[in-house]
């Protein structure tokens, strides 16, 4: 189809945030278009809901199973849902989406826009990440989501609670992993205790963490703690994964799939594009896109859930409706609010316990940093050390940001790189430039859309 | 080595690398890759290295194809379709 869409809202994304947003602005009247690249409603954290049977929902958790419900609700909702469908640009003032699917191009000219395209997974550079065999923590949840895929004689390694969650689902498919490699030194649960009181007003998060690291610990699944230096061999692909436990001592095991996970971060794509103000928040070692108060980055354009801030998936969906509301001119009430203080109480205390190491946010020269391009640390620090102002010029002379994920994976260690071989900030460091298209895209699908005159 | 739950869906063959390859409805081309036990999915274009998929979700651009004579495409993010065609990309396009 080619043409052009009118809508009242276009959202982009159909994760917690988009279809927050899109359940709210249809219970407000609002004339609705849902653009999402995924095949089915749900983004990463609800994938494959709809098609989930029964014994994979109960595997899953019940954070899992509340998205059939969400999901039910948006499809019930009358929001036109365009899936595998890439927006490849957005233009501002007025808001656009140049559209892309197998069906052919179109573009969206909505009145407002809501974003809401969720977190990447922060990159772990560690030696040997690039082996095939190494995937993300949430590569395998997909597998487990969309497919009923588990990976036998996994070794889960890095921080955070999406190691113990994916841990604990594993064992209910009845494969566990075969260890668990956790790089959470004891400092920082020295770090994070004074932020737990706060954490604590609103417990359910940290109970339901506490009982995943019980069930996994009850299960006999090997668990290190406290473990650094990671590093991954194998000849064509992983065959194990070496670190020094928490008393200095270097560990081996043999192992085919290695999970690796160290928090997630806002998908920059869309903000970067859009030219958005961004600030470097140090305690989530990411950068924050600026929203105002009605999380508007710009007139008529809004920005909800992971993708301005990690904040999860509860914070998400009250994000998205609350970009909804204002668009609705329905301010934001006393519930939402509370709702949303209550849904962020535990994100300090877990920010500070969870913080990426700085040997995975600015890892040794030796370790490839951009995967595209296979360009090393030791070069973006060379670079910023021999004048680069950013990672931009970094980009000119070593191709960094220059392959197809431009810069989705290694974006944020390239900043932080650049800076530090540089010694400046982050923020004046800044952030690859980025540019249309957002994802390849065959220049027939642009040579064939069809261009409506404007007024 | 990849257990499989519960088969939700119908059967689907597909080839690669003149091979056929049987997946389930609804599992993307790398999902049934890796399912079938494939370890590099492509040679990277800078160094030749093997590579496989690491995102699952259209970040890392890792799991290029070709896929029905086009290439470059996501593994990840195309859903198996009976009668694919599915080959490795070898280096950097010519």
């Amino acid at each position: 189809m080619n043409g052009v869409l009118t809508p009242d809202l276009a959202i982009v994304g159909a994760g917690p945030a988009g279809l927050g947003a899109a359940i709210a602005a249809r219970e407000a009247g609002i004339d609705t278009v849902v653009v999402d690249d995924q095949s089915a409603p749900g983004g990463q954290i609800w994938r494959g809901v709809e098609d989930a049977g029964v014994q994979r929902r109960l595997l899953l958790g019940p954070d899992y199973a509340r998205g059939a419900d969400v999901v039910a609700r948006f499809r019930d909702s009358g929001a036109a849902y365009y899936p595998l469908t890439t927006v490849w640009n957005v233009g501002m003032a007025p808001p656009t989406l140049d559209c892309a699917s197998a069906a052919g191009g179109f573009e969206v000219r909505p009145k407002h826009l809501i974003l809401a395209t969720g977190a990447l997974e922060r990159a772990v550079p560690i030696p040997g990440w690039t082996l095939p065999g190494v995937t993300t923590a949430g590569a395998l949840q997909i597998l487990l989501k969309t497919s009923g895929l588990v990976a036998d004689g996994a070794v889960l390694a890095g921080s955070g609670p999406l190691l113990w969650l994916l841990a604990a689902q594993m064992i209910d498919a009845g494969t566990p992993p075969a260890a668990l490699v956790e790089t959470v030194s004891p400092v920082r649960y020295l770090a994070a205790t004074p932020l737990l009181p706060a954490a604590l007003r609103a417990p359910a998060p940290l109970a339901k963490g506490a009982r995943l690291i019980a069930k996994v610990l009850r299960h006999g699944v090997p668990c290190y703690r406290g473990a650094r230096d990671l590093a991954l061999a194998g000849e064509t692909s992983v065959e194990r994964i070496r670190f020094r436990d928490w008393r200095g001592r270097t560990r081996s095991l043999e192992t085919g799939h290695v999970a690796l996970h160290q928090g997630v971060v806002p998908n920059p794509q869309t903000t970067r594009l859009l030219r958005v103000p961004h600030d470097w928040c140090e305690r989530q070692a990411s950068f924050v896109p600026r929203r105002d108060a009605a999380l508007a980055i710009a007139p008529s354009i809004h920005l909800a859930g992971d993708g301005a801030r990690i904040g999860g998936a509860d914070v998400a969906y009250l994000e998205g409706r609350r970009a909804a509301l204002a668009i609705a001119g329905r301010g934001d009430n006393a519930d939402c609010a509370r709702a949303l203080r209550e849904a962020e109480a535990s994100r300090p205390f877990l920010d500070r316990l969870y913080a990426p190491t700085t040997d995975v946010r600015r890892p040794a020269d030796p370790v490839i940093v951009c995967r595209c391009e296979r360009v090393t640390a030791g070069a973006l620090r060379r670079a910023g050390r021999e004048g680069a102002v950013g990672p931009n010029q970094a980009k000119f002379f070593l191709r960094a940001g220059m392959g197809p994920c431009q810069g989705r994976v290694c974006g944020l260690a390239a900043s932080e790189l650049v800076a530090e071989g540089g010694r400046i900030n982050p923020s004046d460091a800044g952030y690859y430039h980025i540019r249309p298209p957002l994802k390849p895209l065959p220049l027939s699908l642009i040579a064939s859309a069809t261009v409506e005159e404007s007024d | 080595m990849f257990k499989r739950d519960e088969r939700t869906g119908e059967p689907v063959i597909f080839v690669f690398e003149g091979e056929a390859i049987e997946a389930c409805a609804g599992d993307s081309v790398a999902a049934a890759l890796i399912a079938a036990g494939v370890r590099a999915t492509g040679l990277h274009p800078v160094t030749g290295e093997a590579r496989a998929p690491y995102c699952m979700m259209g970040a890392c651009f890792e799991c290029l194809v070709e896929i029905d004579g086009v290439p470059n495409r996501q593994a990840c993010m195309a859903p198996v379709a009976s009668g694919m065609n599915v080959s490795r990309q070898r280096g950097a396009r010519r």
